[in-house]
């Protein structure tokens, strides 16, 4: 779509391991995304999808490998957190709006007291942020008066008020009914169509195939194949990306 | 049956003005108490061994002593009278009982603290954390916020236990409400006065106390609704 698939790729995962206890969650991840790249992540739960989502930001502290987004090595110890936060902005599946606080100051709070950023400044772009999630008469709201759906669209407007490179999207319709599900997925083909690299871990098929530059398949930990979604959802080559499609297709 | 109510009202400004020590002691105690506990409270959350261990030893301490032998520990090792800046300042006997009621408070405000800070979902944090925000950033500007709602009903519980735990001081010799009424039964030749000033004593308590605890259950219900 909008990226030149020769550039230097912008994240870099290599032989990225990590366990919990004894469970070895990630055995071995390598990936490469370029700037503007839709990447879809799919597969079985508990396959590890999340938790490479959750390496890349740092919310999830890897045992192996190595992490770059840009020149920024993730996987350094004297990593600067607020520098990698800017970059990588990140939707939950869960939302996790601040209750205690209105619309407008979700999506604004961040960049004011992170990044120093002046305020009238940021509440403009949160203006319009909110417009463009077709949520303009919301700004005064609290979350608990949303609906899930309205949730998640102020959680991607948070997320882009940061101004990241990449957004990491966690599952993000997966708590939500299903005649919520299509505004929000609508919300993200906006995000993804202006520009922005896109991360996803999810269960629509149907969506990923639409708006996806690029599909990996995760089983137990390790990527077991990736390729373009035209390719990917009708030349399967590997067995086990073979039965879960059947599954789920 | 006159003459005892009589003989009850002759008496009751003198009662009264014991129990406005009562109050005053109580209200001195939650204010220091709430303090002392706000630090053990995030001092028992905190990630440094050095914060964390003594915090959460010193509020296990104070929460399971009994508050009578807190208050032994108050009265008995304070000095009667401190020297600050050359001036002396005496401090009298409700003032250190005051001080002794503080501790258990503290205690148990520091686990409300404690309980209120992990009660927040943990997406809380992570959104945070997300969103470029360090550890005591997020403490500050997101969970503790999010917190003073659900302390605020057990704070009020813990208040009117205190209330209700000051009499305790009549035994180091504090001349608050139940001393006073002690007083005023063995001043009274009259036996048949006891059991009205006592009932007089435990309505001033109740009615005292009763509309905190009406409240605090309302404000519970209200934010578990939420």
């Amino acid at each position: 779509m909008s990226f030149s698939p020769d550039s230097q790729p912008l994240i870099t995962l290599r032989g990225v391991r990590k366990s919990f206890g004894a469970y070895e969650v990630l055995r071995g991840i390598d990936m490469d995304i370029r700037k503007g790249e839709v990447v879809a992540i799919i597969g079985p739960s508990g396959s590890g999808k999340s938790t490479i989502l959750r390496t890349i930001n740092g919310l999830t502290p890897i045992n192996a490998g190595t992490i770059a987004v840009g020149e920024i090595m993730v996987s350094d110890p004297k990593l600067d957190q607020v520098k990698l936060r800017h970059r990588v902005g990140m939707v939950f599946q869960q939302y996790n709006l601040f209750p205690h606080k209105s619309v407008l100051e979700n999506v604004a709070m961040a960049p004011i007291q992170v990044l120093k950023q002046p305020r009238p400044q940021v509440e403009e772009r949160a203006r319009k942020l909110l417009a463009e999630m077709r949520l303009p008469d919301k700004a005064g709201a609290y979350p608990g008066e949303l609906s899930g759906g309205q949730q998640q669209r102020v959680a991607i407007a948070r997320a882009l008020c940061m101004e990241p490179e990449v957004i990491l999207f966690d599952e993000v319709t997966a708590a939500l009914d299903p005649e919520m599900v299509k505004e929000v997925l609508a919300a993200v083909r906006k995000v993804a169509e202006d520009g922005m690299t896109c991360i996803l871990v999810t269960h629509e098929m149907g969506f990923a195939r639409e708006a996806a530059d690029h599909v990996y398949f995760t089983d137990r930990g390790v990527i077991v194949e990736h390729a373009p979604p035209a390719e990917f959802f009708t030349r399967a080559s590997d067995a086990r990306t073979k039965e879960f499609l059947s599954k789920v297709l | 049956m006159p003459h005892l109510v009589t003989q009850v009202l002759e008496w009751m400004p003198f009662v009264l003005n014991g129990f406005g020590l009562n109050i005053l002691m109580s209200l001195l105690a939650i204010v220091a108490g709430t303090a002392m506990g706000t630090f053990l409270g995030l001092g028992q959350i905190s990630r440094l061994r050095l914060v964390g261990v003594p915090s959460r030893i010193a509020t296990q301490l104070f929460r399971n002593a009994p508050w009578l032998v807190l208050l032994f520990y108050c009265i008995f090792l304070m000095p009667y009278q401190i020297r600050v800046a050359g001036q002396v300042i005496v401090l009298p006997s409700w003032l250190r009982a005051t001080i002794g009621f503080s501790f258990p408070v503290a205690a148990n405000f520091s686990e409300i603290v404690r309980g209120a800070v992990i009660s927040v979902p943990s997406g809380q944090w992570e959104a945070a954390q997300a969103l470029g925000y360090g550890r005591k950033a997020t403490l500050f500007r997101i969970i503790l916020p999010q917190c003073i709602a659900r302390m605020i009903p057990p704070w009020m519980n813990l208040y009117a236990l205190l209330l209700t735990a000051t009499p305790l001081s009549v035994i180091v010799g504090v001349e608050e409400a139940l001393g006073r009424t002690q007083a005023a039964v063995q001043a009274q030749s009259d036996s048949s006065v006891l059991i009205p000033m006592y009932l007089a004593l435990l309505g001033m308590f109740f009615f005292y106390t009763w509309p905190i605890n009406r409240l605090s259950l309302v404000l519970e219900r209200r934010f578990r609704t939420k």
